[in-house]
């Protein structure tokens, strides 16, 4: 057992029980901060896969700012300061069912795929992956015309979250 | 030396909890945070699979970047969705907010 | 290799060497001398915090023209450990309705975002923690942690005036985190890395000679995210009482408030190392540990700056403020990284590279100040051209009595 697969193996535990714990808890804003426990476990694992850079982009975007908003949400949507309500739909039992075999499928289509178990390959020495992905996102020849479609789509988004809930004053 | 295929495993768990979590939940914010875990399982396989095939082409690592700036945008957009139903209906209980059912 | 040019690795080396020779596999050894390399850095900087709250107060009275504590020890030195014997013998209550774990957590995450920004600091050219290739963006992704336990003290505790004060507060943090962002982005372009160390050692002239304005636009925004006035509003006591720490007493109010000053000097080691060189200073080749020593000094300009700001300047309303930002430092800072970037491509190998950039920056405020005058007086001139229609008014209802 390597240093890094114990590390594996004690971020993987601590993402799956949160993540458990985010599907199931009826306080709300105890499963927002459930999800970041999650997402800080998925920067983790990005940083164990050698991309620094969308590790720490993973905390500044998801838990700096999505987290964040989730909680305000949270907050702006209750009646009461200790509401709660039922957590589960009185189906849940066949959503426990639809995940279990989704999942199972997934595992035994994956099993049978011959890359399953493969090692990483090595990276070439002096990789500048930071360097890298730069230069992708910006060079005509790679992907500049997407990360130019996400700023529009970006700014959609924000025109339209502020128009929908905005309100004029005395409006009620 | 880690194999893909805990990766990859751990992504469809994720994956299969997010997805338990958006359909059982009764609460419309519970239903998000379901979403956000399957962003996040996508993101891990994407970047995994970055890693584990060629690490000198950066699609993966740029699709990921892109999945980062559309996920920012859907929750945005989705909570404010969220708060101004809030304001008319004063609930956000998924089944509730069955007006247009027959 | 040689004890005296890197005694701390030197150091790290003989302690993996003893572990080993006690029978530890080598990793587990070299993992183990880690930890003891971290909590002696934490140690040191705790303990900084410590004199540093003397600091904070003898700063504050010399501003007001006051002496300060000085009867505890001499010159007030061991005040702050009366302090720490206050805090810890005080009563911990909890309000009805507090959820425990939150409350609990909230002054521990608050102190563990601040101790994190550590990590990245260069100290001296062969001391600092870990060499991260994002460490500017490292620092923003750890602020935001802050972020989160300012809204979990002021939703736990249970308590409108702490959940008002922590919204107002958060909004006021995550609004000014984008100057900052790009503030923190033009010493990276400037110099080309992401890498703190690496800026501080492409830093042969100082960023502020050659981007003063972005140390004026760092500085403001650096404000905005301590919660320092001007900037305090939401820890005012005469506004809200004492914001996302209302229900807060005894160690873990002291948490917080030593976590805020120790994020302060942090911003302050911060500016030292974009923006006034970081360890560079005379000697630094000959013996590297005096960089030690440079960083510390202009740290201390650094929080010394930050201290004059706040005991001068009068608060501003929080409309005001995020008013501010959006109107002004966003878009002054967009337009402030385009023109470094291009001046710094147009300038870079030419021999008046400082002097240019220094001009340059200085044409760009003159500009920027010469637009904000325009508005200003035109804003003035509407609001006389109403008053003084309704004294036409007054005289007139007057003349007709």
């Amino acid at each position: 057992m390597t240093a890094m697969q114990i590390i594996f193996l004690i971020t993987a535990a601590v993402m799956l029980g949160s993540a458990f714990m985010v599907v199931t808890t009826k306080n709300l804003v105890h499963a927002a901060l459930w999800l970041i426990v999650t997402l800080f476990g998925a920067a983790v694992l990005f940083a164990t896969l050698n991309a620094g850079f969308i590790a720490v982009i993973q905390v500044v975007v998801y838990i700096g700012a999505i987290a964040i908003l989730f909680i305000f949400a949270v907050m702006l949507t209750r009646r009461t300061m200790s509401e709660t309500g039922a957590g589960l739909n009185p189906n849940w039992w066949l959503s426990a069912a639809i995940a279990v075999i989704l999942f199972g499928g997934l595992a035994w289509l994956l099993r049978g795929w011959d890359g399953f178990s493969k090692a990483a390959p090595a990276l070439p020495s002096g990789f500048d992956s930071v360097g890298a992905l730069s230069q992708a996102l910006v060079s005509p020849e790679a992907y500049v015309l997407p990360f130019e479609v996400a700023s529009v789509l970006l700014l959609a988004a924000l025109v339209g979250a502020v128009y929908i809930a905005f309100q004029k004053k005395g409006e009620e | 030396m880690i194999p893909l295929s805990w990766y990859l495993i751990l992504s469809a768990a994720l994956f299969s909890i997010g997805l338990f979590g958006v359909l059982a939940r009764r609460n419309a914010v519970a239903i998000l945070l379901g979403i956000e875990l399957m962003l996040n399982a996508v993101n891990i396989n994407l970047v995994s699979f970055w890693r584990y095939n060629d690490p000198t082409r950066m699609d993966g690592q740029v699709f990921a970047v892109i999945v980062f700036a559309v996920a920012a945008a859907e929750v945005a957009v989705g909570l404010a969705l969220i708060i101004s139903v809030y304001r008319r209906r004063n609930t956000v209980a998924a089944d509730e907010i069955d007006l247009m059912k027959w | 290799m040689d004890f005296w040019s890197n005694p701390v690795q030197a150091a790290g080396v003989w302690l993996t060497g003893v572990f080993a020779g006690w029978g530890m596999n080598a990793d587990a050894a070299g993992i183990l001398t880690a930890f003891i390399g971290i909590l002696a850095l934490i140690s040191v900087v705790m303990v900084l915090d410590i004199f540093l709250v003397w600091t904070e107060r003898k700063i504050v009275a010399r501003f007001q023209d006051r002496l300060g504590p000085n009867r505890v020890g001499p010159f007030g030195l061991i005040q702050p450990f009366a302090d720490i014997i206050k805090l810890i013998i005080k009563e911990n209550i909890y309000p009805i309705g507090v959820d425990k774990v939150v409350f609990n957590l909230a002054p521990v995450l608050m102190m563990m975002s601040v101790l994190l920004l550590w990590a990245v600091l260069p100290l001296a050219p062969v001391l600092f923690g870990v060499d991260l290739n994002v460490g500017v963006l490292y620092l923003i992704g750890v602020g935001s942690l802050g972020t989160l336990s300012i809204i979990m003290a002021g939703w736990s505790s249970n308590n409108k005036f702490a959940l008002l004060g922590s919204f107002r507060q958060v909004a006021v943090m995550i609004s000014y985190e984008i100057p900052m962002v790009v503030a923190l982005l033009i010493p990276t372009v400037l110099s080309g890395k992401m890498g703190v160390n690496e800026i501080v050692q492409a830093q042969e002239v100082w960023y502020i000679v050659l981007a003063p304005l972005a140390f004026l636009l760092f500085l403001i925004s650096a404000t905005a995210e301590l919660g320092r006035a001007p900037f305090d509003l939401t820890e005012a006591e005469s506004e809200l009482i004492a914001g996302h720490h209302i229900e807060y007493s005894g160690m873990k109010f002291g948490l917080f408030y030593a976590a805020e000053l120790l994020h302060t000097f942090t911003f302050g080691g911060l500016i030292a190392a974009f923006f006034f060189g970081g360890w560079r200073g005379p000697w630094v080749e000959q013996v590297p540990m005096l960089g030690l020593l440079w960083f510390f000094i202009k740290a201390t300009i650094g929080y010394w700056i930050f201290g004059w700001i706040k005991y001068t300047m009068p608060r501003i309303r929080i409309d005001k403020m995020l008013d501010l930002n959006w109107k002004f430092l966003v878009p002054f800072s967009f337009v402030l990284l385009m023109f470094i970037a291009l001046m710094n491509e147009l300038l870079r190998d030419t021999s008046f590279y400082a002097i240019g950039m220094f001009l340059s920056n200085i044409l760009f405020g003159w500009v920027t100040l010469e637009i904000l005058r325009r508005r200003a007086r035109g804003e003035r001139e509407k609001l006389e051209g109403a008053k003084h229609n309704d004294h036409v008014v007054t005289t007139s209802v007057v003349h007709s009595d």
